[in-house]
């Protein structure tokens, strides 16, 4: 059986970590090809809400990265993310979820090559810890559910 | 103490400093239930016992509510501490509400204005107490997958009444995000991914807000421990953001801890 390849889902910020995803492969660095990036206008944006659906659709982890603390381009929307992350994560562990799942990271413009160790990183650690089956399976297949329970 | 309250209320009514007075009367049996006194011959059948536990601010954002005209409310700790946070989040203007402020040591407090709401708030800070930090520990000292399984365990339970959210002062939003269906945020059915979606998703928009009244897990008619979550947020602020008048996820730090992030 082929080695298990973790389904990674970025949440990123528009200004600093796409921008730097970008010089990633315009530098031609090659990282992982796990990752699905989602950009998003700044890390303030990013709902925790985004972060339950993708775990729901099948994500076996999920990086968040955005702008390093004092270079938000809307001056403080890493900040409040900040503060929200440290909150979300404690309550997530205290529920159970698997918080090793989620990695923040700030990752710059100008550090393509600090994303990719980000993700590389990540993906082998992702790797390590298997499917996250354990959420994804609380979540049921839509089409199965409505001919099962809809007669 | 309950004739103070009825003295005070025929007070505000006859005065017309106010056109209702809500507080705690008798309901069926021996429960106790949310009366709005708009007549000041009335005031006699408000009460005050251990029984009068329930979060009165919820009805004060409440259009029926608001329609009858200024308020007063009975007013313990939790009560006046959610009139704060409303106040703080603009749900009110200084001299929409009157509040009759009652004391933990039972003794009338007089809140003439909002101001007075803050400062009285802020001389009694939110703090868990050594039965509900223990409870949180007893948690904490599992491992994360029997917690997970001891909360699956729990919210299977779960039958999306939203009685939580009914009962909260702080779930005033015209339109939950429960109910918004594009894109569906929480999966509509009592099924395990929506109840662990929605319990997530209420913790975390009461982070910061949530004064403990207790009310999400008195009203939950299934009992679901739904306080500790609420718990945990309210520990983790104390603990690193310190505690603050303001609203805590409103505000920011740039010193705020960043061990977890790469």
């Amino acid at each position: 059986m082929a080695e298990f390849e973790p389904k990674v889902i970025a949440f990123v910020c528009n200004w600093c970590t796409y921008t730097g995803a970008d010089l990633t492969g315009t530098s031609r660095i090659k990282h992982a090809s796990n990752v699905r990036i989602i950009r998003l206008p700044c890390t303030g944006r990013i709902d925790f809400m985004l972060l339950m659906k993708a775990f729901a659709k099948g994500a076996d982890g999920i990086i968040v990265s955005g702008c390093h603390p004092n270079d938000c381009h809307y001056t403080s929307g890493n900040f409040h993310a900040r503060r929200r992350w440290i909150v979300y994560r404690s309550l997530l562990n205290f529920m159970g979820v698997d918080i090793r799942r989620i990695i923040f990271s700030w990752v710059s413009a100008a550090e393509g090559a600090k994303w990719a160790e980000v993700v590389n990183t990540a993906v082998n650690e992702f790797r390590a810890l298997g499917p996250y089956d354990e959420y994804k399976n609380l979540a049921p297949i839509r089409a199965n559910w409505r001919t099962e329970h809809a007669g | 103490m309950q004739d103070k309250i009825r003295q005070k209320a025929r007070e505000l009514l006859s005065s017309g400093a106010v056109k209702v007075v809500i507080g705690y009367g008798e309901g069926t049996g021996s429960r106790v239930r949310a009366l709005f006194i708009q007549r000041p011959e009335d005031a006699d059948r408000l009460i005050m016992d251990e029984r009068c536990v329930q979060n009165l601010a919820v009805y004060l954002t409440k259009h029926e509510v608001r329609a009858i005209g200024k308020p007063a409310i009975v007013a313990k700790m939790p009560v006046i501490r959610s009139i704060n946070q409303l106040a703080y989040e603009e749900q009110f203007n200084e001299g929409d509400i009157a509040v009759i402020g009652i004391s933990d040591s039972d003794e009338l407090v007089d809140l003439p204005d909002l101001t007075s709401v803050r400062e009285y708030a802020a001389k009694n800070p939110l703090l868990l107490t050594a039965e509900e930090r223990a409870e949180l520990d007893k948690l904490e000292t599992m491992t994360r997958e029997e917690r997970w399984n001891y909360w699956l365990e729990e919210l299977s339970n779960c039958i999306k009444c939203y009685a939580c959210r009914a009962s909260c002062p702080m779930c005033y939003c015209p339109r939950c995000t429960v109910e918004v269906n594009q894109p569906q945020w929480i999966s509509v059915p009592a099924h395990e991914i929506g109840n662990v979606e929605w319990h997530i998703m209420r913790a975390m928009h009461l982070a910061g807000r949530c004064v403990n009244c207790g009310e999400c897990t008195r009203a939950c008619p299934v009992k679901i421990p739904l306080r500790l979550l609420n718990q945990r947020i309210i520990a983790d602020i104390a603990v690193n953001f310190g505690q603050s008048e303001d609203y805590a996820l409103a505000a920011f730090n740039p010193n705020d801890k960043e061990d977890f992030i790469r």
